[in-house]
């Protein structure tokens, strides 16, 4: 039946889709970037809104919010694929409102009258049915996948507003954006670059030969270093795998170094993060921030002895507190720590905020 | 090619004979035809002509020097005197680069000299003394002075943070030439901002250029120069015992040659030893402190000592500089140290200290229960060193990469790191590292330790870890991981360079307390430490 196969095709896609989150996770850097895993994260929710079946808004969250848990669940350290789960929640209800006729603001009003009265549920609201209901959704991804196409080339055409000529430029580990963003401005101007290697995983190797092919005066240091060269380096500029919902990063170990550092001598720290990596977490909870590789990149079983009698830990991320850091750069324009906050409202609904 | 050229029409044109030959000769060149087999034996006679004359020239002109240099000297370049030495005066650079302190040990043997040359060459001196003395006494009557007075520091800048001085390279071939001490050329491309250092490849130590047996250098000195530089003996305190050693070896066969003084010879016989040393890595501050020392101890042997005497003299000297400065101390900042440590302690250190794990073990064996978090970092990873001492002493360790520090950092009660040298400004040179590791336990109100002998206090003054510093061999930072080498073919890339720092300044509001075996003293207070040392000696 025709209707089953559907289901069943979805139903491996989405097997497939969870099993390579869990595969690439191992080790930062993933195989893939998280471009990338946005896109196909949205890709797939657009095959489940086309192809599940529903009736009306309400199941349609429904189904999308039970994936989105299982595929969360799969790699919690990937917070992109939450966070365009999440943007789908937001399309439905924006294209529900618009059907309905009711426009968005006084929904808002509404659901904020309601959280101060009696906080009636608003589960009942969305149970109409529309017949467009499932175009319009449709067309409102199709136009997230545009626009997550496009990120990286709308940060990168900021690039020659930040960079001027002769400058040293510090970066730590390997960010496509902040790749493309300096192979960008090195079309026009000429500046150095310090690659701090990132232990243990050496990711700044990478970047550094990728740099140096466009022709830019590239230095590899170690990362034992990089408080010994801050004082001769004009700016910072560093990507980070998450934004967090106060303004803090999480971002690849060693940072928060480099980010101390650049306080320390009054050095801007510039972050170069599309808006998909906005998440509304909060770097409150210890236990799911940390995620841990094993640790024998730190030290390797030829060491043999003395395995069993120490313990080594091999973090991959890092927390950065948002007072240490000078500047956002988005695909929406640059905006300062403090902003993070309104952009979010924007981007999610506070209901969503837990899947 | 075209040099060799040059130079052999420059000898034909300046031989006293064979003029017409020599313009045949550069006709036949510029005509493009073959030199004949007379012409060739005819090039090569006036080449030796040619040399023979140069080197008479030389010989003469450095005598007539030699004669003047007396009664000209500038105050910080001791001539060292003896009539039968031909060598010109062996230059204090070796002295002065590597000691860091004022020039009070030339004034005591130019004064001695002085003395002695008067005695021998008075007619000439009377001459000259008249217009030349007036301006010496000036200037040397300044350092005679109480040591207790400001003096002004006739210093002259150390030759290692001088490489993109084209003059001074030329100097320092000149001299390494003139002791027999072979040179060692710099590798790899070089970051802009440390053009002025040097930077060797461990592949090409300088005793593969080194002929066996070597006349020149004693082969416990090779020895220690190979295992300098290929990295077997690391760390300031084990490099100054390991060199005190080796000149305790040289002392042991010495035999003052017939007209000489053991005290002046000996020094002389030391100077290219050091510069051996230095060209196979850059001597630390306490290995120049340490040099100090002996030189003093030497030029201080009364000249009517005997020989077996005076060698037994020194011997008892440099073991009891190792047992003062280094053995005792380290007892008694371990002592100090212990006071430090309670019960319950999370401990950072980094790296391999030997005194920081001499502490470490002896609060263990007095019963302090804590544990201890080694910290490490990438390329030296010395820190695995320093895990492997402590686990066999029984004692709880962690082990993290530098990176992760932010992570580790909450757990911590205090941090001890060990040093390479005090600065006179109270900065703290040591690991590259160190300042990170201070830096971010300031952050978090962690307090920092430092623990260092007094025998590593130097009167430099330095604010960054540019200026004067060590790079390392660039190699190192290549590392394969999944198969992938990135970096393999580095030099190949332009625009792509690799650094490899050994040291860094940490600034003194970093460090909370400094250790000492004078006691426990703040950062600042280290030129207090130097002008006592001073008056005391």
């Amino acid at each position: 039946m025709p209707g089953a196969d559907k289901e069943t095709d979805l139903s491996e896609r989405i097997e497939s889709f969870l099993s390579e989150l869990k595969r690439c996770g191992s080790g930062a850097g993933s195989l893939r970037g998280s471009a990338e895993t946005a896109r196909e994260t949205s890709a797939l929710l657009r095959r489940i809104t086309a192809q599940a079946r529903w009736s009306n808004a309400g199941e349609l969250m429904e189904i999308i919010r039970k994936e989105g848990r299982r595929m969360t669940a799969a790699q919690p350290s990937e917070t992109t694929v939450g966070n365009m789960v999440r943007r789908v929640l937001k399309i439905i209800r924006e294209e529900y409102a618009r059907s309905r006729g009711s426009s968005e603001e006084t929904d808002q009003q509404e659901s904020l009258h309601k959280l101060l009265t009696s906080g009636g549920s608003s589960e009942d609201n969305f149970r109409q049915h529309f017949p467009h209901l499932k175009a319009n959704v449709i067309e409102a991804i199709n136009e997230l996948l545009t626009e997550l196409e496009g990120t990286t080339d709308n940060i990168s055409m900021q690039a020659l507003e930040h960079i001027h000529s002769n400058e040293v430029i510090m970066t730590i580990g390997r960010s496509r954006t902040v790749e493309a963003f300096l192979k960008d401005a090195a079309r026009k101007r000429k500046f150095h670059v310090i690659v701090a290697e990132c232990a243990p995983f050496c990711q700044g190797h990478e970047m550094a030969t990728i740099l140096s092919k466009e022709d830019i005066e590239t230095t590899v240091i170690p990362d034992a270093a990089i408080f010994a060269v801050m004082s001769r380096v004009n700016k910072v500029i560093i990507g980070t795998q998450t934004v967090l919902a106060n303004g803090g990063l999480r971002a690849l170990n060693g940072t928060h170094t480099l980010a101390l550092a650049a306080k320390h001598h009054s050095t801007p720290l510039i972050v170069c993060a599309p808006m998909f990596k906005l998440s509304p977490q909060f770097p409150n909870e210890e236990d799911t921030f940390h995620k841990f590789v094993s640790p024998h990149e730190v030290l390797p079983f030829t060491e043999g002895e003395i395995l069993s009698k120490v313990n080594a830990h091999c973090p991959v991320f890092d927390y950065v507190p948002p007072e240490l850091i000078t500047l956002f750069i988005s695909n929406i324009g640059g905006n300062a720590p403090s902003y993070i906050y309104r952009l979010m409202s924007e981007l999610y609904h506070p209901e969503d905020h837990e899947l | 090619m075209a040099d060799s050229d040059g130079r052999q029409i420059d000898s034909i044109n300046h031989a006293a004979d064979g003029d017409g030959k020599g313009h045949g000769i550069v006709r036949a060149k510029t005509e493009g035809k073959e030199l004949t087999k007379e012409e060739k034996q005819r090039l090569r006679k006036e080449k030796k002509q040619h040399k023979k004359n140069k080197k008479d020239d030389k010989v003469p002109t450095e005598k007539e020097k030699e004669k003047e240099k007396p009664s000209v000297q500038a105050p910080s370049k001791p001539v060292t005197q003896s009539p039968t030495h031909k060598a010109a005066p062996v230059p204090v650079s070796a002295s002065a680069s590597e000691s860091l302190a004022a020039a009070e040990k030339p004034v005591k043997t130019k004064a001695e000299l002085r003395a002695e040359r008067r005695a021998r060459q008075d007619s000439e001196r009377t001459s000259k003394q008249g217009k030349k003395e007036g301006g010496q006494q000036s200037t040397t009557s300044k350092p005679k002075a109480s040591p207790s007075e400001l003096q002004p520091v006739v210093k002259r800048l150390p030759e290692h943070v001088q490489v993109d001085d084209p003059a001074a390279l030329k100097k320092l071939a000149k001299k390494l030439e003139r002791q027999q001490v072979p040179l060692r050329s710099d590798y790899g491309y070089k970051v802009s901002l440390f053009s002025h250092l040097h930077q060797y490849s461990r592949k090409n130590p300088p005793t593969q250029q080194i002929s066996i047996p070597a006349t020149v250098i004693h082969p416990s000195v090779v020895r220690l120069g190979l295992q300098y530089s290929q990295g077997i003996i690391a760390g300031s305190n084990a490099r100054s015992v390991a060199l005190l050693h080796a000149f305790k070896q040289v002392i042991q066969d010495y035999s003052t040659p017939p007209n000489e003084e053991l005290s002046r010879d000996l020094v002389n016989k030391l100077s290219p030893y050091i510069s051996f040393l230095s060209q196979c890595r850059p001597l630390s501050a306490s290995m120049g402190n340490a040099i100090k020392y002996i030189k003093k101890e030497i030029s201080n042997i009364p000249s009517q000592c005997k020989e077996e005497e005076a060698k037994g003299k020194l011997q008892e000297c440099i073991d009891s500089y190792v047992n003062e400065k280094i053995i005792l101390a380290s007892e008694a900042i371990s002592k100090y140290a212990i006071e430090k440590i309670s019960n319950g302690d999370v401990i950072l250190v980094y790296g391999c200290s030997s005194l920081v794990n001499h502490i470490l073990c002896d609060a263990f064996e007095k019963q302090r229960k804590f544990r201890v978090i080694v910290v490490d970092s990438r390329p030296r990873l010395e820190g695995r060193e320093a895990l492997r001492r402590l686990v066999k002493k029984g004692i709880r360790c962690t082990y993290v990469l530098i990176s992760a520090l932010s992570y580790i950092l909450p757990e911590v009660s205090k941090v001890f790191l060990g040093a390479h040298a005090l600065l006179a400004n109270g900065y703290v040179m040591s690991r590259v590292g160190t300042s990170q590791i201070a830096l971010v336990a300031k952050a978090y109100n962690v307090p920092v330790l430092v623990c260092c002998e007094t025998y590593k206090f130097c009167e430099r003054v330095q604010t960054d870890s540019f200026v004067s510093n060590e790079l390392d061999d660039p190699d190192d930072l290549i590392v394969t991981r999944n198969g992938k080498t990135h970096l393999e073919n580095w030099q190949t890339v332009k625009s792509l360079g690799l650094l490899n720092l050994v040291y860094d300044v940490t600034p003194p509001d970093f460090v909370d307390l400094v250790i000492t075996d004078l006691g426990m003293i703040p950062c600042t207070s280290v030129p207090v430490v130097l002008r006592v040392k001073n008056v005391d000696q």
